[in-house]
């Protein structure tokens, strides 16, 4: 952080316009050219923005439709009778409250098995260091319907009930590789000096784990933790095949798109967008009052 | 503990720092730290895979129940039918791959050098949307996409319809239940994972080195084809797997947003196994998937020189 800010700033690498030429009128469509050249990755990038931003935009927009038939597809007449009765369509909000619980449970499953797994690998040398390497970049590096019918193989050949613990156990087993990977980068990069000082200071190991270790880790384990949240909550391909007749939120909108979308999941989803928008403001907020007093 | 516990080396040990082993109790940790969480994966990702090996060579039926028989023709049979939704599924996810990529970089360049106090609001803006399930922003894009809409109806009026018609993306006058849009869907589900790793690559460059550059007389074109681009080369690398691994094996947008004549890899195996529940092709045909693929990524990280990736 502090190097960033000591940086000087990018200066203009443009050689500098000779003084005795006399100044010349650049007409509007070519200044226009100009400027557009000139702006060319900003407006590309701007574009993707675009891009990521519209179906959000679209989501919005509809979920204050008034559409005539099953379908929320063409606009029809503004009503937000959507919004004030958000759990008005059958099994809707139950499933909201099963995907909750599961990314919940999930997410501290594999939060504490993978920041189990990365300290391990960060801090130990042990034989077998490369399999487990290995064991963790390959659910990473695999196409999700693979591991989801492979999965789905081996509890139908145990004659293990699909429903919710299937699904926690999918979840749990997607969600660690992406922990370890987080909280590792984070726990290598710590110095290992002030582990050793804490020692030396006569702090127990416990003592030297939990207000020192433990600390610096924390950011790591967050997001860690957070992107495992994310995953499970909008988790599809996987559960699809390992749910049974359970129905998360992924599923209840995928079986809505085949028998009409109830313009509710619009209002869901745009809620969820704001409220992780809010969330996000009001930490940055936070972050920003913390660094100024 | 061991350092206080010990007061002075021992006398037989000459070396200048003492190594000692440490005591068999404190060996172990790193594989009690290891044991539950691969353990897990070992029963739930890697003996799955071997028993979807076994499954894919066993033959019978539902009712009469399935037996291993090492009938290896299931793997030709289901390879000789579904061909084509195994082209078709590496070139989706290709051109998916080489959009993302095209899109991606500006932004990804724009946050890292341009955005300045606005950055942490468009990275806000680059995360956000993940927040709305992206079944939902998927079922939006039949809303931009749809037959009439603004998007076909300006898309038509520039012509630009009749060029893709012609090169076989799209038919007609229309977008939905194309190629185009199966790959348009594709490409906005993964885009983030593009975006997100080159941000990360790219940060890190000092944007001194633009002005060394600069100061060298090369051309801002030059800069970035020499400079910027090679020190960005991680983040590609990890960007371009990170969206053709999924999108390979995808079946929401081209159930979503394509036809029957759009059917990828991906619809394949899930209709097999949940709907015909013919489980040795299901199983066949993700294990022909995850080859593929492994192959693929295995010459694609040895070709770029980034092994230290993983």
């Amino acid at each position: 952080m502090a190097v960033s800010e000591t940086r000087p700033p990018v200066r203009e690498t443009r050689p500098p316009a000779d003084a005795n030429r006399p100044p010349v009128r650049v007409s509007a469509p070519r200044r226009a050219l100009r400027l557009l050249r000139r702006h060319l990755v900003t407006i590309a990038g701007l574009g993707t923005l675009g891009y990521l931003i519209l179906p959000n935009i679209v989501v919005l927009v509809f979920s204050f439709n008034k559409p005539n038939g099953r379908f929320n597809y063409q606009w029809q007449r503004f009503s937000t009778d959507a919004w004030s009765d958000p759990c008005g369509v059958a099994d809707l909000c139950g499933s909201l409250g099963l995907s909750l619980q599961i990314a919940v449970w999930a997410t501290l499953g594999a939060t504490a098995l993978g920041t189990m797994i990365a300290f391990a690998l960060a801090r130990y040398r042990f034989r077998a260091r490369s399999s487990v390497n290995t064991l963790i970049f390959l659910p990473m590096a695999m196409p999700e319907v693979v591991m989801a019918a492979s999965l789905a193989t081996l509890f139908l050949n145990m004659g293990i009930q699909f429903g919710f613990w299937t699904i926690l156990i999918a979840h749990i087993m997607f969600c660690l590789s992406f922990v370890v990977t987080a909280v590792k980068a984070r726990v290598m990069s710590m110095d290992p000096r002030l582990e050793q000082a804490a020692q030396d200071l006569y702090a127990s190991p416990v003592q030297t784990f939990l207000r020192v270790t433990l600390p610096i880790a924390a950011p790591g384990i967050a997001a860690g933790a957070l992107l495992s949240f994310a995953l499970s909550f909008d988790d599809f391909i996987i559960t699809n095949f390992n749910a049974g007749s359970t129905v998360t939120f992924p599923m209840f909108v995928w079986g809505s798109a085949q028998r009409g979308t109830p313009v509710q999941i619009n209002v869901i989803g745009t809620a969820m967008f704001l409220i992780a928008v809010l969330c996000v403001v009001v930490g940055q907020l936070a972050g920003k009052r913390r660094k100024r007093s | 503990m061991s350092t206080t516990e010990a007061p002075a080396p021992a006398p037989e040990e000459a070396a200048p720092l003492p190594v000692r082993r440490p005591p068999a109790r404190k060996r172990l940790v790193p594989y009690w730290l290891l044991l539950p969480g691969i353990l897990w994966l070992v029963v739930f990702f890697a003996a799955p895979l071997v028993y979807q090996a076994s499954t894919s060579l066993q033959t019978g039926s539902l009712e009469d129940g399935f037996k291993v028989t090492w009938h290896f023709a299931t793997y030709w049979d289901a390879f000789g039918t579904y061909w084509p939704q195994f082209v078709r599924s590496v070139l989706y996810a290709a051109t998916a791959t080489v959009l993302c990529l095209l899109l991606g970089y500006p932004l990804a360049y724009l946050i890292a050098f341009k955005a300045g106090r606005w950055r942490n609001l468009v990275m806000i803006l680059v995360i956000a949307p993940f927040f709305t399930s992206f079944l939902i922003r998927t079922l939006a894009w039949k809303t931009i996409l749809a037959d009439g809409g603004a998007v076909v109806g300006l898309l038509n009026s520039l012509h630009v319809l009749d060029v893709t018609s012609w090169l076989g993306l799209t038919e007609g006058h229309r977008v939905l239940a194309t190629p185009l849009a199966v790959v348009c869907g594709l490409t906005y589900n993964f885009l983030p994972f593009m975006v997100l790793p080159l941000y990360t690559s790219l940060e890190r460059i000092d944007p001194r080195l633009h002005e060394a550059a600069g100061d060298l007389y090369a051309r801002p074109a030059t800069t970035f084809r020499r400079v910027t681009f090679p020190l960005s080369m991680p983040g590609v690398v990890a960007g371009t797997l990170l969206t053709f691994i999924p999108a390979a094996g995808d079946y929401i947008n081209a159930e979503l947003l394509g036809s029957t004549d759009q059917k990828m890899i991906g619809n394949v195996i899930q209709s097999q196994f949940l709907r015909v529940l013919d489980y040795p092709t299901a199983a066949a045909l993700s294990f022909i998937l995850m080859a593929a693929i492994l192959a693929m990524v295995t010459v694609y990280i040895r070709k770029s020189g980034t092994e230290d990736l993983v």
